[in-house]
């Protein structure tokens, strides 16, 4: 019979080795999936994993992945110090398009002027949007105790009706033929978030996802607001005697992950997608919920966390052209990771025991 | 605008129809709640029953096998989330997180053979004259079997609840957990078996819509259903009647909007579409504020220390 018994601490060996446990998991069902699917469980595993990083085209690939991770990246840190304190924010992909439509909105708003204002500026809306959208789920909670995962989840909807009805409407493009959508920001100049060294997919959103994770890094070891975060999921009660404002909290674990989630939809919306569409945002937000738990809710852990996921999106489409392997075959692969993550972590918390039961349990 | 478009008995009928998927997965889901689970995988699990309903519909040409199999598929789904909350001891809003995430996953992999296509039809149950009374006719006995089994599911859920030693056991596991272990109950065992429950409930509510409501198949077709339905069981602060009637309240919203829709009111498509989360919030923030009702055990992970 096995039994598990409730280690004291956390063990530190398993903390660092359920990640790597659980993606080798992956691998192994998922070429197992793969298989079952008629292909060649190697070869897509191969190809996910090594091409873009050491294939033929790497010099191609090697650039998608901070663009691919920086959003994620971003995203995921918020959500991480909110998760840490017991405060789900699942509406990050709500966020990022808020974040996206208020950042484009005010950069069209000067266009065609050209200055240097104009995307500090937008950084700005981008992080204001992000943040407005967090903020209601808070203030919520706060005043009303509504369950803050129901209501963020709630208006991810309502910004996905949102965002179609300004690329259909206010922000689209009068030039466009009348097709939905923006203009392309790309194509000017004071709003394109382009690359710092060209060529080389190193962004703003890049720096900013680095700023967030040093930052985050800072705050959760050194300052006393991580410390208030760490045992107000840890310990509730302890924290409230201890002079933790349960309020304050999920004001700045809310609103912290909505401006981190706003600027990753900003960047992207100016950079790499470059206009205001319909289906504009492509489901970083939830991604970034297995990122962080990837992670295992640390900031470095979640930077590592962030380049995995974005290596299996860029490995996913290339395996999709090359061995067409069916786009959903990734989600899948990506929603199994967190599964053996979560049933893994049961070795970190506990000890596992065999031996013969005494009497009943 | 045109109004007098919208027939109210064409709409109270449409309404039930249109809250039978919300209904079914918030009844399974208050199961699994009154248990003590929290499980947040029920928009997984529904789009999984969707899925799995559909392929065996088309395959089988029988709708009836369709909406079994769906059951089966969510149960089945669910067995996953039971694993890491029940065995694994996992976090259960993280579980249920990872439960939605994957079911989205996997039914669009299951289902990209299929899009397009229609499924065969579920005949509506022959009332005789019943359903040729005017007013009632139309509203009550026009509907499909599947409306019907809501009910009844309903009805069973309410009474096992109540009057019935297995319910009295389910409550107690999900009101305090470490106590009903003393007494000798599997609370484990127990909550799988709330678990799955809620999960076959789920996937004939994901069926009801690929077959019934829409009826075809397309990725991601739930479209937050599973999350009204977990929003819903916390408005009818755990009682299965109160469930009916939400899930009343929230058909009728997406129906009129619907309708509104049709009758070109001024408002833009995407405002009106956004109405029924919207509302949701809003009723949630009415609601909140009265939490006794919550079974004392919701989210706690159990583990018998020895």
């Amino acid at each position: 019979m096995i039994r598990f018994e409730k280690r004291p601490q956390p063990s530190q060996i398993f903390s660092i080795a359920t990640p790597l446990l659980a993606v080798l998991t992956t691998m192994f069902f998922g070429g197992l999936l793969f298989a079952i699917l008629g292909k060649d469980p190697v070869q897509s595993i191969v190809t996910i994993f090594w091409e873009p990083l050491f294939g033929e085209f790497a010099f191609y690939y090697r650039p998608q992945l901070l663009i691919k991770g920086a959003p994620l990246v971003l995203i995921a840190i918020g959500l991480a110090l909110g998760f840490k304190a017991g405060i789900w924010n699942i509406g990050a992909e709500g966020q990022y398009i808020m974040g996206a439509i208020f950042g484009a909105g005010v950069g069209l708003a000067f266009y065609p002027t050209e200055s240097i204002f104009i995307f500090p500026l937008m950084i700005l809306a981008g992080a204001f949007g992000g943040w407005l959208w967090a903020t209601i789920p808070a203030v919520l909670k706060i005043k009303f105790g509504t369950n803050e995962i129901l209501v963020s989840l709630m208006l991810v909807y309502v910004a996905e009706q949102f965002l179609a009805s300004m690329s259909l409407g206010l922000l689209k493009n009068p030039e466009g033929f009348g097709f939905p959508g923006s203009r392309n920001l790309q194509q000017y100049d004071s709003a394109h978030n382009a690359d710092i060294i060209a060529g080389s997919g190193m962004h703003w959103g890049v720096v900013a996802a680095l700023i967030a994770v040093i930052f985050a890094y800072v705050l959760l070891s050194r300052h006393s607001l991580g410390f208030a975060i760490r045992v107000t999921g840890e310990a509730p009660r302890a924290a409230r005697f201890g002079g933790v404002n349960p309020s304050r909290l999920i004001l700045f674990c809310l609103g912290i992950s909505g401006m981190l989630a706003g600027l990753a939809g900003m960047f992207e919306v100016a950079g790499p997608a470059g206009q205001i569409t319909i289906d504009f945002n492509v489901g970083y937000g939830f991604t970034a919920i297995i990122v962080a738990f990837l992670g295992r809710l640390h900031p470095i852990g979640i930077m590592f966390a962030g380049l995995l996921m974005a290596l299996t999106y860029i490995g996913g489409d290339i395996a999709q052209s090359q061995l067409q392997l069916p786009a959903a075959a990734i989600q899948v692969f990506q929603g199994m990771l967190l599964f053996f993550l979560l049933a893994f972590d049961l070795l970190t918390n506990y000890r596992v025991r065999i031996g013969l039961n005494e009497v009943a349990t | 605008m045109d109004l007098s478009a919208i027939n109210p008995i064409i709409l109270v009928a449409a309404l039930i129809s249109a809250a039978t998927p919300i209904l079914l997965a918030a009844t399974g889901e208050l199961v699994a709640e009154r248990a003590g689970v929290l499980n947040l995988g029920v928009e997984g699990m529904m789009i999984t029953g969707a899925v799995c309903g559909f392929i065996i519909s088309v395959n089988t040409g029988s709708p009836a096998i369709g909406f079994v199999m769906a059951a089966v598929g969510g149960g089945t789904l669910s067995l996953l989330f039971a694993f890491l909350t029940q065995v694994a001891l996992a976090n259960q809003v993280a579980s249920g997180l990872a439960l939605t995430l994957f079911g989205l996953g996997i039914s669009s992999l299951m289902g990209q053979n299929y899009v397009g296509i229609k499924p065969p039809r579920m005949p509506d149950v022959n009332f005789g004259p019943l359903s040729d009374i005017p007013g009632l006719g139309p509203i009550l006995f026009s509907h499909d079997p599947i409306v019907y089994v809501g009910l009844l599911i309903v009805a069973g859920v309410w009474a096992t609840l109540k009057f019935t030693r297995a319910g009295l056991i389910l409550r107690a596991v999900g009101e305090n957990h470490d106590a009903a272990h003393a007494l000798g109950y599997k609370v484990k065992r127990i909550r799988t078996l709330a678990i799955m429950f809620g999960g076959a409930c789920a996937g004939m509510g994901g069926a009801y819509i690929s077959l019934i409501r829409v009826p075809q198949w397309t990725e991601g077709m739930t479209a937050g259903v599973g999350w009204i339905a977990l929003a819903l069981v916390v408005f009818a602060s755990w009682k299965p009647w109160r469930v009916l009637l939400g899930a009343y309240l929230f058909g009728g919203i997406t129906q009129l909007q619907l309708n509104l829709q049709g009758a070109g009111v001024a408002l833009p498509v995407e405002y009106l579409a956004m109405s029924p989360y919207i509302i949701t919030i809003v009723v949630l923030v009415i609601l909140s504020a009265d939490k006794s009702r919550a079974p004392g055990s919701l989210g706690r992970i159990f583990h018998a220390s020895q």
